[in-house]
């Protein structure tokens, strides 16, 4: 439960954003200067190329080193539809051709860190390189951009985006904080080169990178956004252990984690720090799901996977595990609170969320009893080896179900074999998935339940077509009532129809940094407000 | 031909002297005595030995018959009672998913015997077969066998266990693997000096001349020689492995989630709620201590026991 003084805290973190979110408006203006670390909770990334990479531990180190085109507002970045220019100029550019022509013009003047000016060439390269890479190079959201016809540079300053149909999505796939602006020089001497170097427009210049352990930038003087970044030196500490990052926070020896806390350590710092501690909180856009294997019996059958979700009492789950995990939200496919989201009395027309817990239960023992399921076996919960929240959730998950009489048992890995389970070997019956998005961007977000040979993202091994049209049948329609609709009978199918997969809980995030660092806000995705041009240090905070 | 038979009663005498030596003493006894008289001069004796043998015959009996003992199912969730504080209901607690850890304990108590036990008897007597085979042998085997004893040798215990959990993977079946192997040639070399000794016992040179094959001098005629050494290292490597199995689980790399085991319940919920609810930890904490003393003390008294030595002075 939320202590007192955490609560207080929470207050005081509330007051604190909205201080800060005034600033302008009552004369007070950032402080300049000063040294920030911050904890990057993870370890090393596989590469620096954030094109290629889905985890935050690129984002966190390397986000401030680059621009982007567009981008979530930084100083509103709770809103998930208010994007705004980055290296475009002007407001976030409306469509012309009915809807499927974007024209962007750039700032002039905006230099990478090695000197070379920035052109829409630049640009074009980089979207060329994330919506259409060449054989050999991965990029991890190509699927986001399936609208997309081409990218042209027509001038220095002009980037045009001309899609194949109008569509919603577009615009917030474009501001993914993934997207950085790369040299085109440097892709063009190896398109590899951006995997093992830095070299952006951001506000801060790397000054060095120590691979697992820390990077450090120093203020870009050149910055395009005039008067910022406020602070003189950024560092990174890598530390992926929860106590370091803890101790860290307490000692003053860093001053933020951007990922989040469990509710308990959230108490712990509230405690030790008092009012030293700012604590933001926010739903979280990434879920955990419960992926049958719909190659293996008996989890084939639509009457197991319908017993496994009528067993999981996610209402209560959210009530009682939000006390000492970071999941609270009960929700569909899609981010809870967002337009096309379910809402609570949708939800409880699916099997699963259901008022009557009991009578689920009793359905589905009934279900796996007219399966011919062989309830003396014991089945494999393949999970990952993190412990908030995966694990919490899987041992949960495994006395949901034990209680319509499956047993199961969890197969922990690390994250390497965790997908290799995932992706090749496919030996699970269930398996622990996730779904975690940076934009808000629900036609996108739900691409994830797509058949698998469309979405390798999908790991249930599951092809099925009428699923796949409901799907594009949504995502082409541009009425939002009606694309909320249809939205509403691809979820249904998915989670109520034929259960391919199961949702568990969303995420919420919780995040605890020290009361001197100011003007950074929490937003739904902990892969945002990672640039770090507007926030600053006030020292007398901690008087 | 004479010769030989001579050296044929020599290796009868040398395989029978500790039979002889039994018999003797029973002789020189005016009365048997029973089981529990035994059992009360061995207690008067070794009385740490005693109580350790005791502390172990609980947690034998407890594991056992954890299903009865066990107030509460181990893996059931109670919400409700989520970090409940010691009552009459949950005498040690609960965790952080309502889960009893008085019961927990009691079914950790089986996971920690069976991989202790396996892993302390398959490694031992492995190493027991190859050490005295090592010995026997000699030579260029010999010299090839403690080379790689040496290598195995050279890592901590710990760090071996993690190395070959890594490979395998977690799961009882793995650690248990991950723990037998690297007690194998610790074992081995122990027993492989006093094989060495053994080994020049005229009446192993009778077994040979007689014709035994070498599987059977081995494991006939050398390994029961070699048993005292051999019981001291098993029950000092069931302290050992019960540790070890801790300190894997406590890392993530054994047993998982849900099943009920001491290292395990030191994880997760007991490093975050330790402050506000520390029977959390205390208590599966305490487990594992007093089992590895146990252990270790009876470990400690077998060996004065079986030590002519040390039985003498």
């Amino acid at each position: 439960m939320l202590g007192f003084r955490a609560l207080a805290a929470v207050t005081a973190g509330a007051a604190a954003m909205l201080a800060t979110g005034f600033a302008a408006a009552d004369g007070h203006k950032p402080k300049y200067g000063g040294h920030f670390t911050f904890v990057i909770p993870a370890k090393a990334p596989p590469s620096l190329d954030a094109h290629r990479e889905t985890t935050y531990a690129v984002i966190h180190p390397a986000r401030p080193f680059y621009s982007t085109l567009l981008r979530v507002n930084p100083n509103n970045p709770a809103d998930p539809a208010d994007f705004v220019c980055d290296l475009c100029v002007g407001d976030v550019p409306k469509p012309s051709n009915k809807g499927k022509t974007y024209t962007f013009t750039l700032r002039s003047g905006v230099k990478f860190h090695d000197g070379t000016p920035l052109t829409s060439a630049d640009v074009k390269a980089s979207f060329d390189k994330i919506i259409f890479p060449p054989e050999g190079v991965s990029s991890a959201r190509k699927s986001f951009y399936q609208m997309v016809d081409s990218v042209a540079a027509p001038n220095a300053t002009t980037v045009v985006f001309n899609l194949k149909y109008a569509s919603s999505a577009f615009i917030p796939a474009l501001a993914a904080p993934y997207n950085f602006i790369y040299s085109k020089a440097k892709l063009d001497a190896d398109i590899h080169w951006y995997e093992k170097n830095i070299l952006g427009s951001g506000p801060f210049i790397l000054e060095e990178y120590q691979s697992g352990a820390q990077i450090t930038g120093r203020k870009n003087p050149d910055y395009y956004l005039k008067g910022q970044p406020y602070l003189d030196k950024i560092t990174g500490v890598f530390a992926n252990k929860e106590s370091i990052q803890v101790q860290a926070l307490r000692g003053n020896r860093a001053s933020a984690q951007f990922r989040g806390f469990p509710p308990k350590t959230r108490d712990d710092l509230v405690a030790a720090l008092g009012d030293k501690a700012t604590v933001q909180e926010s739903d979280w856009n990434c879920v955990l799901l419960a992926t049958p294997n719909h190659s293996v019996k008996p989890f084939d059958d639509v009457r197991v996977r319908r017993a496994l979700t009528l067993a999981v009492d996610r209402w209560g789950g959210s009530q009682y595990l939000s006390k000492i995990a970071i999941v609270k939200t009960v929700g569909g496919i899609v981010f809870p609170g967002s337009n096309l989201a379910a809402t609570k009395a949708e939800l409880m027309d699916m099997d699963g969320y259901r008022e009557d817990l009991e009578a689920s239960r009793e359905r589905a023992r009934s279900l796996l009893k007219e399966a011919g399921v062989d309830l003396s076996k014991t089945y494999v919960l393949n999970n990952r080896a993190v412990d908030q929240p995966y694990k919490v959730v899987g041992v949960w998950l495994l006395d949901q179900w034990r209680q319509i009489g499956l047993n199961f048992e969890q197969k922990v890995q690390p994250t390497g074999p965790f997908y290799a389970t995932l992706r090749e070997k496919g030996d699970f019956d269930v398996s622990i998935d996730f779904n975690c998005q940076s934009i808000v961007n629900p036609p996108i977000d739900t691409s994830k339940y797509l058949s698998s040979d469309i979405n390798p993202q999908n790991y249930g091994r599951i092809i099925d077509r009428k699923m796949d049209d409901l799907y594009n049948a949504m995502l082409l329609e541009a009425d939002p009532k009606k694309q909320r609709e249809k939205m509403r009978e691809y979820e249904r199918y998915v989670l109520h129809d034929e259960v391919k997969q199961m949702i568990t809980l969303w995420w919420y995030r919780t995040t605890v940094h020290r009361s001197h660092f100011k003007g950074w806000k929490v937003s739904p995705s902990h892969y945002l407000g990672q640039a770090l041009d507007n926030v600053w240090l006030d020292p007398d905070a901690d008087k | 031909m004479r010769g030989l038979i001579r050296a044929f009663d020599i290796a009868e005498a040398g395989r029978n002297k500790v039979m002889n030596v039994a018999t003797t003493t029973v002789d020189a006894a005016p009365v048997e005595k029973t089981f529990l008289q035994k059992l009360g001069r061995m207690a008067r004796r070794q009385p740490l030995g005693a109580v350790s043998g005791m502390m172990i015959l609980i947690m034998v009996l407890v594991a056992i018959f954890a299903d009865f003992v066990a107030p509460h199912d181990p893996v059931t969730m109670n919400f409700i009672d989520q970090l409940a504080a010691p009552s009459a209901t949950y005498l040690l607690g609960t965790d952080e998913l309502g889960r009893d850890i008085f019961s927990r304990i009691i079914h950790g108590s089986r996971t920690a015997l069976v991989i202790g036990f396996v892993s302390a008897f398959v490694g031992a007597t492995l190493g027991l077969v190859l050490g005295v085979t090592s010995a026997y042998l000699g030579g260029l085997f010999d010299l090839i066998f403690q080379r790689i004893v040496d290598i195995f040798m050279a890592f901590p215990l710990i760090i071996m266990a993690l190395a070959i959990v890594s490979v395998f993977g977690s799961g009882v079946g793995n650690v248990i693997i991950a723990i037998t192997i690297p007690f194998i040639p610790k074992c081995a070399r122990v027993v492989r000096s006093s094989a060495l000794a053994l080994r020049e016992i005229p009446y192993i040179d009778a077994a040979r001349a007689c014709g035994y094959s070498h599987t059977r001098i081995v494991l006939v005629h050398m390994v029961p020689n070699v048993m005292a050494p051999y019981l001291i290292m098993v029950t000092s490597f069931v302290g050992q492995a019960i540790l070890l199995e801790a300190s894997l689980s406590y890392l993530g790399l054994g047993v998982q989630e849900p099943t009920a085991a001491w290292g395990l319940m030191l994880r997760g919920g007991a490093e975050q709620f330790f402050e506000s609810a520390p029977w959390v930890a205390i208590f599966p904490g305490l487990a594992i201590t007093l089992a590895v003393f146990a252990f270790n003390l009876f470990g400690d008294s077998l060996r004065d026991a079986l030590d002519p030595k040390l039985r003498s002075t």
